[in-house]
């Protein structure tokens, strides 16, 4: 950092107290985006505590081995699971410098994401129908909210991977959009880490309870 | 009051969801007064602007600047004005408590009284500690560490107006509804839908929340710079210790904040979806949210208390001409009390029963907190130790808090000990303590950090009588307003209580009230400093940009510094940056000025905090569609504003000759 030579004709002390040159400093975009993952995945955190102190809190109502099909879930964390393979195929693209095959990696990887929404949604909707809502119990409240925070996000993600994909259409792989493409992928890829626990900890072990 | 009339017609309720004309309390005389004087001062303001064609200029170079100057003074002045309406709060209760004995019901009733006592805490949490912290970092942070702004300016200015639209809907609530009467923390069931079913919850949880945004924001914001943008050769060791303060501050904040915003939405859910997280029956847990909240809260503590430390190292070092005493140990101190801070917030609330094991642990880990604090003290004793002390206003306030801040750590570590605090849990020893290291530390730090840095931002002095006057107001208006208060919670007093039957408690509480009065005219004095200051401002120039014989970089451009900061970027050798320039004969450059890159300001992030509000609004009053509009607004004005790629330009480089000339000339003119 201090290793700049001292350009011929310029006063030698002056260098010594400011550069004379314009100083970039590095961009913190990804350490931002970083840093704000980590507080999101603190509010994860809290709603996997509540989950943990209530989940048992069943209020005579039924018990997650009464309503969880597996077989159902294990397709939905696939859906989520490729969808982040497809996020890295498209962001191998995008080092590749190839717009097109970019786009249509994203698009499949928002595909998977709306299936993965799709079945949640189908999920829910059948567990409020038996009587399951998020209102029966302390556990069925936290369930709610756990699962459904996670659903949140990733809607999210979908709308915001919609919008960077006209971006990129308009504008190209540009510094600014390889930048925001990082953050999604990063986004996207935290998700899934939340869903694996999600996964773990709320169905199988529910199950298992 | 909020529930509508049964004759309320199924399209008023569809339009206006719980808001009708019975919400505006034109029956009660006091709100009805304050809303009348707070119309006309606001009328007066805004004529005031009108007269003075300022509009433009407000909107333009304000609202929607992006320099984290601006947006530093900005988030002062919004500090400054919650600070009066806290301030009125503390002195009703005061008066109440001082009235309300035996057969005398005071002048506030119960609801009333309840809603006061949780606007001030509110208020005087969020809305004049946190900005007036967050103001102060956000304007000396990137001066100190020689950088030109934060690392995401548009994102700075949106996260003071998301703190402005917070402040809004608690100030709304006095005069539309009510507000929250749970205390400043919000404890169910008692804020849960069945006890507190009208709008004043409403108003505290949105307030909050979008605050909140705003907090968690600028946190991410200021961590991002202060590791990414300091000067070439500021290693972590070099930084001056404000700027270390402010790191530790926001760590806890981006650590800390999310864990508020989780709780507040159980809470929300429990209110609009009828969940079971803090009910009692439905397997519902209401301890869960007292653990929860006090994990965001304790850390909240710190978040506020930290900065002032690094205030009062850079007020003690420069005054007393001498470079900080056990600059890595303060480093390190500060380092264990943010760790520290996540491992006591049980001492909150010892009387849950958590068993003696529990009890112990948080007792201990609250007493081993006074260690770090305790050798920050010394280094501060020890920096003045045979140093050339310089009575000024900056370091008044400093020697204020040492001796205010002890005698609140040490009635802290009494209220640490478990069994002493199954005694004084509630009671008003525990309000005396709170004030002791709020106001000893937060309000003189605050008071300190503004002296210091009030002729860096406007190029003159405050005013110095004036400043002594409110100094010793609040110094002595602190102590009769507080020592009472222990005693009266050694006695037994519990706090929250608004009317007493035992007589002879009342002295104490006139002699509380006397000091109440004391403390607002020591706010008074800081007005009327102000006013003069700004009147006399001619005499009060500072010569040249370094008024105090200062040691860090924010001290080595001019006051105030021009847009860009600095002309050239600082290289950085020693702690004390600028007091090693000075004396290895550093000579401020006057030609060869470069082009420099800014970004530039927008009207986003005020529009995406207008579209909140309303958002905030109708969630409170259930105005179902206005949400689901403004809510769709929001995303749709993040994604326009997604959209602008045109975000940043350069200063040419004669611009910047010619405003680094003008500047050499002042310093001719002043030394001839």
């Amino acid at each position: 950092m201090s290793a700049t030579a001292h350009a011929p004709g310029l006063a030698g002390d002056a260098s010594r107290f400011y550069l004379k040159e314009e100083h970039h400093p590095q961009n913190g975009t990804l350490l931002g985006f970083w840093l704000y993952l980590m507080s999101d995945c603190l509010v994860f955190a809290v709603l996997f505590a509540m989950y943990g102190v209530v989940g048992h809190n069943y209020a005579a109502g039924p018990a997650p081995k009464d309503l969880f099909y597996l077989e159902l879930v294990a397709l939905n964390t696939a859906m989520l699971l490729f969808s982040s393979i497809t996020y890295g195929f498209a962001m191998l693209e995008m080092a590749r410098n190839r717009k097109r095959a970019t786009l249509i990696w994203l698009a499949i990887t928002g595909l998977f994401g709306l299936a993965f929404l799709g079945i949640e949604l189908y999920e829910f909707h059948h567990l409020i129908h038996e009587g399951a809502g998020p209102q029966r119990s302390a556990f069925l409240s936290a369930f709610f909210t756990l699962v459904g925070t996670h659903g949140l996000h990733v809607s999210f993600g979908i709308v915001w991977l919609v919008v960077l994909m006209a971006q990129v259409r308009k504008h190209g792989l540009t510094v600014v959009n390889r930048r925001r493409l990082s953050c999604l992928s990063l986004f996207w890829h935290f998700l899934d880490v939340i869903w694996i626990g999600v996964f773990t900890y709320v169905y199988l072990m529910g199950v298992l309870r | 009051m909020q529930t509508p009339t049964p004759e309320r017609s199924e399209l008023m309720q569809t339009l206006f969801g719980r808001l009708s004309l019975d919400a505006i309390p034109y029956h009660e005389p006091i709100l009805l007064g304050t809303f009348a004087a707070t119309a006309l001062l606001g009328l007066a303001v805004i004529a005031w602007i009108t007269r003075a064609r300022a509009w433009g200029w407000l909107w333009r170079d304000w609202f929607c600047s992006i320099d984290h100057k601006k947006i530093g003074v900005m988030y002062m002045i919004l500090a400054l004005v919650m600070l009066l309406r806290g301030f009125a709060d503390a002195i009703m209760m005061r008066l109440q408590q001082a009235m309300a004995f035996g057969d005398a019901m005071g002048y506030l009733p119960p609801h009333h009284y309840d809603q006061i006592f949780t606007a001030h805490g509110v208020i005087m949490i969020f809305f004049v500690a946190m900005p007036f912290v967050t103001g102060l970092m956000n304007y000396v942070v990137p001066l100190q560490i020689g950088a030109r702004d934060v690392a995401f300016p548009f994102l700075n200015n949106f996260s003071f107006w998301m703190t402005v639209v917070g402040a809004v809907l608690v100030m709304a609530s006095l005069f539309i509804g009510e507000f929250s009467t749970a205390g400043w923390l919000a404890y169910p069931p008692l804020s849960g839908a069945d006890y507190s079913p009208g709008v004043g919850m409403d108003y505290y949880i949105w307030a909050l929340q979008i605050a909140g945004v705003g907090t968690l924001l600028s946190g991410v914001n200021l961590i991002v710079t202060i590791v990414k943008m300091r000067a070439p050769g500021m290693t972590l060791m070099k930084m001056p210790v404000f700027t270390w303060t402010s790191l530790c501050t926001n760590v806890l904040i981006v650590a800390a904040f999310p864990v508020l915003t989780a709780v507040l939405v159980l809470l929300s859910l429990d209110r609009y979806a009828d969940t079971n997280f803090f009910t009692n029956d439905f397997g519902g847990n209401p301890m869960m949210y007292v653990n929860l909240i006090w994990i965001w809260g304790h850390p909240e503590v710190y978040i506020l208390i930290l900065p002032l430390f690094g205030v009062f190292s850079e007020v003690v070092s420069t005054f007393s001409g001498k470079r900080l005493f056990g600059y890595t140990s303060m480093v390190y101190a500060t380092v264990v009390i943010t760790i520290l801070s996540y491992l006591v917030w049980l001492h909150h609330f010892f009387t849950m029963g958590s068993g003696a094991s529990v009890n112990s642990f948080f007792g201990i880990t609250t007493m081993i907190i006074s260690i770090p604090t305790g050798a920050k003290m010394f280094n501060w004793l020890f920096t003045m130790y045979r140093g050339r002390i310089r009575f000024e206003l900056p370091m008044l306030w400093t020697m204020g808090f040492m001796f205010t801040f002890v005698i609140g750590g040490m009635t802290g570590v009494l209220l640490a000990v478990p069994p002493a605090d199954f005694v004084l849990h509630n009671s008003l020893f525990l309000i005396a303590h709170f004030h002791n290291v709020i106001i000893g530390g937060v309000v003189f730090g605050v008071f300190a950090g503004i002296s210091y840095w009030f002729p860096k931002v406007f190029g003159y002095h405050l005013d110095k009588f004036w400043g002594k006057v409110s100094f010793w107001c609040w110094q002595i208006g602190f102590l009769f307003a507080f020592m009472p208060l222990y005693v009266l919670g050694l006695m037994g007093v519990t706090r929250r209580v608004s009317h007493f039957e035992d007589a002879s408690l009342q002295p104490w509480f006139i002699t509380a009230a006397f000091g109440a009065v004391l403390i607002g005219a020591g706010i008074l004095a800081s007005l009327i400093q102000f006013y003069v200051s700004y009147k006399r401002r001619a005499s009060l120039r500072v010569v040249g940009g370094d008024p105090w014989n200062a040691r860090t970089l924010e001290w080595s451009t001019s006051s105030p510094p021009p847009e860009y900061n600095f002309a050239f970027t600082p290289r950085v050798h020693e702690v004390d940056a600028w007091w090693d320039m000075k004396r290895n004969g550093y000579v401020r450059p006057t030609s060869g000025f470069l082009a420099i890159h800014m970004p530039k300001g927008t009207a986003a992030g005020i529009t995406l905090a207008g579209i909140s509000l309303v958002f905030g609004f109708a969630m409170i009053w259930h105005i179902w569609w206005l949400a689901g509009l403004s809510f769709a607004g929001l995303i749709g004005a993040a994604i326009t504003h997604s959209f602008n790629y045109d975000r940043d330009y350069h200063i040419p480089a004669d611009e910047v000759t010619r405003t680094e000339d003008a500047h050499t000339r002042e310093l001719a003119a002043q030394e001839a």
